[in-house]
Parts: C-alpha cells; structure tokens; sequence
C-alpha cells in the first residue's frame, strides 16, 4: 500500500507540534523538574466535580441539543455579559464545542474558502496555523515584536491585509508570550477592520487569567460584534482541562452555519462535562479569583527569579507563562533547552515551537507550585554559571 | 496586602522572607515590619506544623467532649472557659449555639487517659452540668489538610 498516495497531500504536509517534539526528548532524561505544561496544577474544583458526578448518578447519559444543554448556554451567554459586557443570544448565537480548539476549528473552517488568507500573529499557539491549511486557506504570520510587549500593532495588521484576506486570529491573552491586548491595544486594531470584510477569531481562552488590566475582547467595540467569533471554554478559567468544554460566541448567521459542521462532526460535547460546567458558571467566580491570585504570586515569584539570574524578562500581563530573551547565551532556542535538559534536567518549551520569531526565547509555564519553581530556579542558576 | 501576606502564610508559613517578597512584589524590609506588627497585634498568633501522629509509633487519642454549663453572674462562660483552657491537654475551645455550650477538643494517651480527664477534672467542677464524651475513630481532614490521600500526581496534587 502506498499510504503517501492514500493519504492527502495536506494533511501528509502539516508538522506535527512542535511541543510534543520536545516532549518526546523528556521521555528519555530522569529526574527532570518539568516547566513545560499547558494546563493547570489546581485540581477542577470539587463542587465542579461533583456536579459531574451527580449527573452521571442521575443518569444523564444522552446525547444533548447540538448546540449544548439550553441552561448552559444560557449561563454562558449571562458569564459573557457578566464579566465581559458581551451580549449573546443562547438561543442561537452560543455553540457548546468540545474545548477551546474545536471553537477554533468551527470558526475556520465555516470562513476559510480554498485560497483565502489568514491572519495569524506570533509566537501563538500552535493549532492555528495547520488548521487553516486543513481548510485549504493560507496562514499569514506577523511576526510580533519583544519591543511591543509582543502585541500585535495596527500598522503590522495592515502591512499583512491583503484582498484575500478573510480572517485575523487575536491569540490574546497569549501563549506562549503571557502577552496581553488592553482596550487602548484593540482601539486601533478595530480602526483597522471596521468596514472591510474581514472577520476576527478572537481566542479568549486565558481571559480571566491577566494581571493589572482587566480583559476586553474585541467583540465588546463598536463595530466588532459583527465580525467575531469569540472562541473560549473551560480549561484555563476553572482547570477542566480533561472535560474537554469550549463554546463559540457569534452572531447568528455565522453561529448557524458553524452549528452545522459541529452538527455533523461532533454530535454534541459531553453531557457529563456540559452539567459540571453549569455549575461552574453559576457558583465558580471564588474559584477563579483564587486561581487568579495564585497564578499572580507565582507569576511575580518567577520572573523576579529569572531577572535575579540576569535573564531578560518581558513582564508578562496574562496567561500562566513567561517567555524569556535567551538570546544574550548565544545559543539557539533549541541548543539552550536541550542543554539545560541534559546539564541540569529542567525542561522548559525552546520559543521555536510556537513559530520562527520565537528564536531566542523560550516559554517557561508557571503553572507549578512555587516549592517546584524555586528547584528549577536553583537549577537554571547553576545552568547560567556553568555557561559565564 | 495585609489580608494577601496572611493567606500566603495561613497556607504555608515555612516560605522565605525572600520568597514571600517575589511572590508579593513588595521589599523584604516593609514585608518584616509588617509581619513583626502583625505578630504584636495578636493578628498571628503562632506558626505550627500540621502533623499526622498517627504515622509516627505516637500512641495518642483524640476525644471531642460537649459540655453544658451553668453560666455565672458577671462572667457568662468566660471564667469556666479559662478554667478549661488551660489545661494542656486541651487543644481547642469553642463556645458553641445549640444543644451544648462548650466543645472541647482533647489529646491524650490513651482512652483511659482521657476519660480520668473528664472525669475528674471536667465533670466535677460546679459549672458543669453534664458531659458527653466522643472518641475520635480517624481524621480525615484537619485546618484544611487532607490526611489521607489516594494519589498524588506529578506535580503533588491529591486527589
């Protein structure tokens, strides 16, 4: 069998992550303080889990509507307004997806024709770009910059529109960056959109996670609502990485065409995860505070750390990483991190993962009690000097 | 600042002066003083590790004992509270709303040691009108620690 010839060109072409690439170097070193997750270190909090439980007790084991329990997307549609002046109809304008990234794949493939640009601003996470090619669209990079706190500026947007462009992904708050865009950040951005053609997936997945400015989404600015598909969910704002619970927030016309592909690809998500997060929503906002807290204190704890060992730090403003300027140990993204794996065995993410301009940085997760950091600290310390 | 540093500390009060400056951006010096007024106002009264006796070859017993008092003229419970209190062998004293109107928490020995304690140091003084003794059979959680835990994973969560 000649699986090249079976398989498509486009799928056979994409990269696998370039995250896991690394992950898979771990496997291999022992006793290795690991700074590398993507996910948080609390626990869902119990009376999240026990709703689940419950539900399964009561034996809520059916499919749900397509676009997820009316009650949840109810409670979604008053969270949106709640804590981001978002108004959305949970009749038709909310979809509960299976995490974060299936919202982000509805959106795409709803709007991406073959041919069709789309912007994607980095260093990002790594699912946007191989998902625009699965559409059959071009992914657009900017570059963002460590002098603009790694937001993305008007003028870079416009340098990239061109007439075939039809979306623009906003990864903020960011990962790997911890990079975040305020209102004042967005203003000129929504300048730059409103009156084209162009649509927004604004992927608000750490929004309840910034530090000293509150998020905004784009979709709360005048003439935006229209043109973005909010992409959100579960895991970061209440640790439910497992439960694998995401939601689309867009206005109806694009919600009922992206219903159609979850429609048909997906079903429904989980009912067991769709029951939890009800009550997430409706008695979860102690839990985020707390989270939020936590994440701040080791979030200063960590780049106060790293400045201490003469490591250039952008002060990251959400998210739960930081992104250090390695770039001064004359070493590539990948030689440092491998080496600081082999010499001292701690494991941190080589910038390069989450695109090209990521050289010369490297994505350090902070979702690690604060005993686990300062033995990393230790041991990069002792990494640095070995080097001087 | 003053209700985060205490949070920080009632979770984990062996953080460094160093550590807890990172955590809360703010000087070690200003964090010291704060702390130091702290400690003098009584707002933290003490420092003290949460320990599993029962991993340990420590035979000991721990007895949960409701009282009901006569409450005297002038004093209310305060003056049979003291009484009470200053016992070592009584680890905690709570006035209580409902059936009974002292709880209290006890560690001996042994059983029987308890029991001579209640019996000949609680049930005879005049306030006491009754006592109704509960043995601790397990602890399962204490000030919020979880004794018993399943599983840990890699990064120390139990669950």
């Amino acid at each position: 069998m000649d699986y090249s010839k079976l398989l498509t060109p486009t799928v056979q072409e994409i990269k696998p992550s370039g995250i896991r690439k690394f992950f898979d170097l771990l496997d291999n070193v022992k006793d290795v303080i690991g700074l590398t997750v993507g996910q948080p270190d609390f626990l869902t909090p119990w009376h999240i889990r026990v709703a689940g439980i419950e539900s399964l007790e009561t034996g809520k084991c059916f499919y749900t509507a397509n676009s997820g329990t009316p009650a949840l997307r109810e409670e979604i549609a008053e969270y949106l307004a709640r804590r981001f002046s978002l108004t959305y109809d949970p009749a038709d304008e909310i979809i509960v997806t299976v995490g974060g990234s299936e919202a982000i794949d509805l959106a795409i493939r709803a709007l991406v024709c073959p041919g069709d640009e789309v912007i994607i601003p980095q260093p990002a996470f790594v699912c946007y770009g191989p998902l625009v090619s699965l559409a059959g669209g071009v992914p657009v990079y900017i570059n963002t910059k460590e002098e603009n706190a790694f937001k993305l500026t008007a003028d870079e947007l416009k340098a990239a529109l061109s007439p075939k462009t039809k979306l623009v992904v906003l990864p903020y708050p960011n990962n790997p960056t911890g990079a975040i865009m305020t209102a004042e950040d967005l203003a000129p951005i929504a300048d730059v959109l409103r009156g084209t053609d162009v649509a927004v997936l604004s992927d608000e997945i750490y929004a309840e996670l910034t530090y000293g400015h509150k998020h905004t989404s784009i979709a709360s600015l005048p003439g935006m609502r229209e043109r973005t598909i909010v992409a959100s969910g579960f895991s970061k704002t209440y640790a439910m990485t497992g439960w694998r619970l995401g939601y689309t927030a867009a206005p109806r016309e694009i919600t009922q065409q992206m219903l159609k592909i979850h429609q048909y690809a997906i079903m429904c998500a989980s009912t067991t995860s769709q029951l939890a997060a009800i009550e997430a929503l409706r008695a979860g906002d102690d839990d985020i505070a707390m989270m939020h807290d936590e994440y701040n204190r080791r979030r200063r704890y960590i780049v106060s750390g790293l400045r201490g060992l003469g490591i250039d730090c952008f002060d990251p403003e959400g998210a739960f990483y930081v992104f250090p300027n390695i770039s001064r140990f004359g070493m590539t993204s990948e030689e440092f991190c491998s080496r600081l794996l082999n010499e001292q065995r701690v494991a941190i993410v080589p910038g390069t993962a989450f695109g090209d301009c990521g050289e010369g940085f490297a994505r350090i997760s902070y979702a690690y009690s604060v005993e686990h950091i300062t033995a990393a600290l230790d041991r990069i310390e002792r990494f640095t000097r070995s080097l001087s | 600042m003053e209700e985060e540093l205490l949070k920080l500390l009632e979770k984990n009060c062996r953080l460094t002066d160093e550590q807890i400056s990172r955590m809360l951006g703010k000087e070690q010096g200003d964090l010291r003083c704060m702390m130091q007024k702290l400690e003098d106002d009584k707002v933290i009264l003490a420092y003290k590790a949460i320990v599993d006796w029962d991993k340990v070859e420590h035979e000991s017993v721990n007895a949960l004992i409701e009282l009901k008092i006569t409450p005297q003229r002038d004093q209310g419970f305060d003056r049979v509270a003291k009484k009470i209190y200053n016992y070592p062998e009584v680890e905690s004293l709570y006035l209580m709303s409902g059936g009974y109107d002292l709880c209290v928490q006890l560690r001996g020995k042994t059983m029987k040691e308890v029991a001579y304690f209640v019996a000949r140091k609680l049930a005879v003084m005049d306030e006491v009108v009754s006592t109704a003794t509960h043995f601790v059979l397990k602890k399962y959680k204490d000030t919020g620690v979880i004794f018993e835990s399943a599983t840990a994973d890699e990064r120390g969560n139990m669950a």
